[in-house]
């Protein structure tokens, strides 16, 4: 290695999260290079191997473990890796300012929202299972897609949609999950 | 010699250089010390070979304190200045403990934490606490015949910022170097782990003394991952005695008792329970203060009934947990036994029953944790060769928020996040010209401020008026390998940045850790002096072995004058520490600290490219 190799690595110098960890930037991944390749750069960044090290170092390392488990958990979570992708390519999915959906697919989720208002009212444990499995299936069918729109077409406009659909699914899975709590 | 660690493999230090290090299992009912010695984990007994030191601390007028089995033999003579389960008031107000009508204690409702009034004077957690610690640091020393380099200091899962702030306030009051808070279901995977050469997904069931934790962990060579935490720290095998002994009054009829009276029917109660493990009833007998005599037979059955509320009340954060890390009961490979509560035949069963195989019960669930801590201080403290450690991921157990508008919780960083963590969020004025911000930081996963736990309030001064909206304020999150929050803030819009720093109210203030610090040492007739030399001393060595390690394997990544400037503050820091002044010693260490910044960034950096060029490390 150049002895004054320059300035350490920054987030701004690193293009993507995917750059950290030596991968090609795409939605579908493989789950085991991640892995491997987190595992690999904690044993050398993590504070556990600093425990006795000065404070710069100590600093450093938890600095760099925080970044390492920030871009690990966004490439983990298919939902952020997608957004992710997208942004690195220039586009703000805007969830929030931006939600035109397409009809039928607000129907079906008002229809799911109804089943899972029917489950809590009903205090049925079998009813959020069932309505949790159907979801799950669903989400595999657009992540599906979305690997095929954004990996293979690069079409970026029907990515987007995609993704704002798969956010949809995610938010209704956390309130199944506050279901359960409220239903124990 | 952690800079070594991450060396090529086969490196390690010579073991004439092995540092002591110790793990501490602070219980709320018993408290133990173990290390690594010979290549295996041991609990260190007491010079009677008693491996348990029970949590219990009695003051005496004039300040002399009695820790352990002498002070729990007195438990029902003098329950006002003899404490027990002081975990349970841990970063607590007096508003947060269940049953505080019937702890025998006279409590003081102080501004974040309770306190005690005692024959020696008003205590806080804090300070009993670090008294239990400083016995187990003094049997260790004695047993090691050396100084303590660090400790690993267990806390539930489940605990929270407060609760941890204060357990290290607790070991730092008792002159410990904290290496790491670590989890207690997590020592107790690491013992596990190793021990049995487990691979797979297993959660860990704690019922302890106070607590219950529930940490369900993914272990693979060399891998500890934590995938989720849950659990109750209100919980525990205290609450089956008190279950008995309310049981006890109903039958016996009895009225309001006095402060022995309670004491001494609540250990009564728990022998009883404990006797039950075993038999099939138990025989509970006692003569109370009035001369009333207590002769009752009470069998499992009843005992399974009273406390049936419990055990279920343990299932709830099982099945989070289990959502949490998206997993079914079919997907846990074992369940490690942990706690001397789980020791109880119902909560053996329930567990069964829930996950629908038999518990692993093969390790001493009251060492355990002991001892998968002194694993984790022993590998901290780098006296373990790279290949032969391990990497332990864990994660934060509650979701860390700001209010917002309404009395709402926003979250900032979710629960079962992997730490070290960090997140920012940006908020704005909204009044033209305003100067000021105050936010206030609460943990918690329900969405009203008022159902969180405070941690911390705070105002960013010093906004230049601008119109509304216009600021930037930045709000940054911290938590760090111990799992103990950070929080800061800087408006930097307009260039002005203003930043602070805030400590979770709960936590104690330097000040106070001195004040404390202070009073310990006039008992003890130590020198604070003598005191801040010696850790000065042990800190400027400790920094410049890991410099000049750090140096010797990548000092070629430096330029002629960053290494010249690095030399000049090793210089200084030898030459000082030949001397005997704590303050100049502690700017040395400063001056050396900051002079090696931009050295340990690029070494951080050359780590990585290192670990992306594929290079063998280890057993990963």
């Amino acid at each position: 290695m150049n002895a004054v190799a320059g300035k350490a690595l920054t987030s701004s110098s690193l293009q993507s999260h995917f750059d950290l960890f030596g991968l090609a930037p795409a939605f579908g991944l493989d789950r085991q290079a991640l892995e491997k390749a987190y595992l690999e750069i904690q044993s050398r960044v993590h504070p556990d191997r600093f425990a006795h090290a000065g404070d710069a170092e100590r600093r450093a390392s938890m600095q760099w473990t925080t970044r390492v488990n920030e871009a690990y958990r966004i490439l983990k979570d298919p939902v952020q890796r997608a957004k992710h992708l997208l942004e690195l390519k220039g586009i703000d999915v805007g969830f929030e300012t931006n939600t035109q959906m397409p009809t039928d697919f607000l129907l079906r989720q008002l229809e799911l929202r109804e089943e899972l208002e029917a489950a809590v009212h009903k205090k049925d444990v079998a009813l959020l299972d069932a309505l949790r499995s159907a979801l799950a299936g669903e989400k595999l069918l657009l992540e599906s897609q979305l690997a095929e729109s954004l990996d293979r077409k690069q079409d970026l406009e029907g990515s987007t949609g995609q993704v704002r659909k798969l956010m949809f699914l995610h938010r209704l899975d956390q309130e199944i999950d506050s279901a359960y709590e409220e239903i124990e | 010699m952690a800079l070594l660690q991450i060396a090529e493999p086969g490196m390690s230090p010579a073991p004439h250089e092995q540092r002591l290090a110790v793990g501490i299992d602070l219980g709320t009912t018993n408290s133990l010390v173990a290390t690594v010695r010979s290549g295996g984990p041991a609990v260190l007994p007491d010079s009677l070979g008693r491996p348990l030191l029970p949590s219990v601390v009695r003051y005496h007028l004039g300040g002399k304190v009695e820790v352990g089995y002498a002070a729990q033999s007195k438990q029902a003579v003098d329950p006002k200045n003899t404490i027990a389960s002081v975990k349970r008031f841990m970063g607590r107000g007096v508003k947060d403990v269940a049953h505080l009508e019937s702890a025998p204690y006279d409590f003081v409702d102080a501004p974040g934490m309770l306190q005690l009034r005692t024959a020696a004077g008003v205590k806080s957690p804090v300070e009993v606490s670090s008294e239990i610690l400083k016995v187990l640091r003094e049997r260790a020393e004695l047993s090691l015949q050396g100084n303590i380099s660090g400790a690993v200091i267990t806390v539930p899962a489940y605990f929270d910022d407060a609760q941890r702030q204060a357990t290290k306030d607790a070991a730092q009051l008792a002159g410990l170097n904290v290496l790491r808070l670590l989890n207690e279901p997590t020592a107790a995977a690491i013992a596990y782990g190793l021990e049995n050469a487990a691979e797979g997904i297993y959660a860990v069931y704690d019922l302890g003394g106070g607590t219950f934790d529930l940490s369900i962990l993914k272990l693979s060579r060399g891998v500890f991952e934590v995938v989720a935490t849950s659990g109750d720290s209100m919980l525990g095998g205290d609450d089956f005695d008190q279950r008995l002994f309310c049981w006890v009054v109903e039958q016996a009829k009895l009225p309001p008792l006095d402060a022995r009276d309670m004491r001494l029917l609540q250990m009564k109660a728990r022998e009883a329970k404990e006797h039950l493990t075993f038999h099939g009833e138990a025989p509970i007998t006692a003569r109370l203060s009035s001369g009333e005599v207590v002769d009752l037979v009470v069998d499992t059955e009843t005992f399974c009934s009273i406390t049936q509320t419990l055990v279920n009340k343990t299932l709830g954060p099982v099945r989070k947990a289990l959502r949490d890390a998206g997993l079914k009961v079919e997907d846990i490979k074992g369940v490690v036994m942990v706690g001397g509560a789980t020791r109880m035949p119902q909560v053996q069963r329930a567990v069964a029953e829930f996950f629908r195989r038999d518990p692993l019960n093969n390790l001493d669930p009251d060492k355990v944790v002991a001892l998968g801590a002194a694993m984790q201080a022993n590998v901290l403290a780098g006296n373990k060769p790279q290949g032969e450690d391990w990497l332990l991921l864990d994660v934060i157990p509650l979701s860390l928020g700001v209010e917002t508008m309404g009395g709402l919780a926003e979250k900032i960083i979710a629960r079962n996040t992997t730490i070290p963590a960090a997140k920012a969020q940006e908020f704005t004025t909204f009044k033209d010209g305003q100067t000021g911000m105050s936010f206030h930081v609460v943990q918690g996963e329900r969405e009203l401020v008022a159902d969180c736990r405070s941690l911390a309030r705070f105002e960013l001064k010093g906004i230049p008026p601008m119109a509304a909206g216009a600021a930037r304020v930045r709000v940054s999150y911290q938590v760090d390998a111990d799992g103990l929050l950070h929080v800061s803030a800087r408006e930097s819009s307009s260039g002005v940045e203003a930043s602070v720093t805030v400590k979770p109210s709960y936590g104690l203030a330097d000040a106070d850790i001195e004040r404390m610090l202070r009073d310990s040492f006039q008992h003890a007739k130590e020198d604070m002096h003598v005191r801040a030399l010696s850790e000065y001393r042990v800190d400027g060595r400790r920094l410049l072995e890991a410099t000049r390690s750090a140096l010797a394997q990548d000092g070629k990544l430096l330029a002629p004058a960053e290494r010249q400037a690095i030399d000049a503050a090793i210089l200084s820091l030898e030459k000082l520490l030949q001397g005997s002044e704590p303050r100049a010693i502690k700017q040395a260490v400063d001056t050396l600290n900051r002079a090696t910044e931009e050295f340990a960034q690029r070494r951080m950096d050359a780590g990585i490219r290192r670990a992306l060029a594929g290079k063998k490390i280890g057993s990963l």
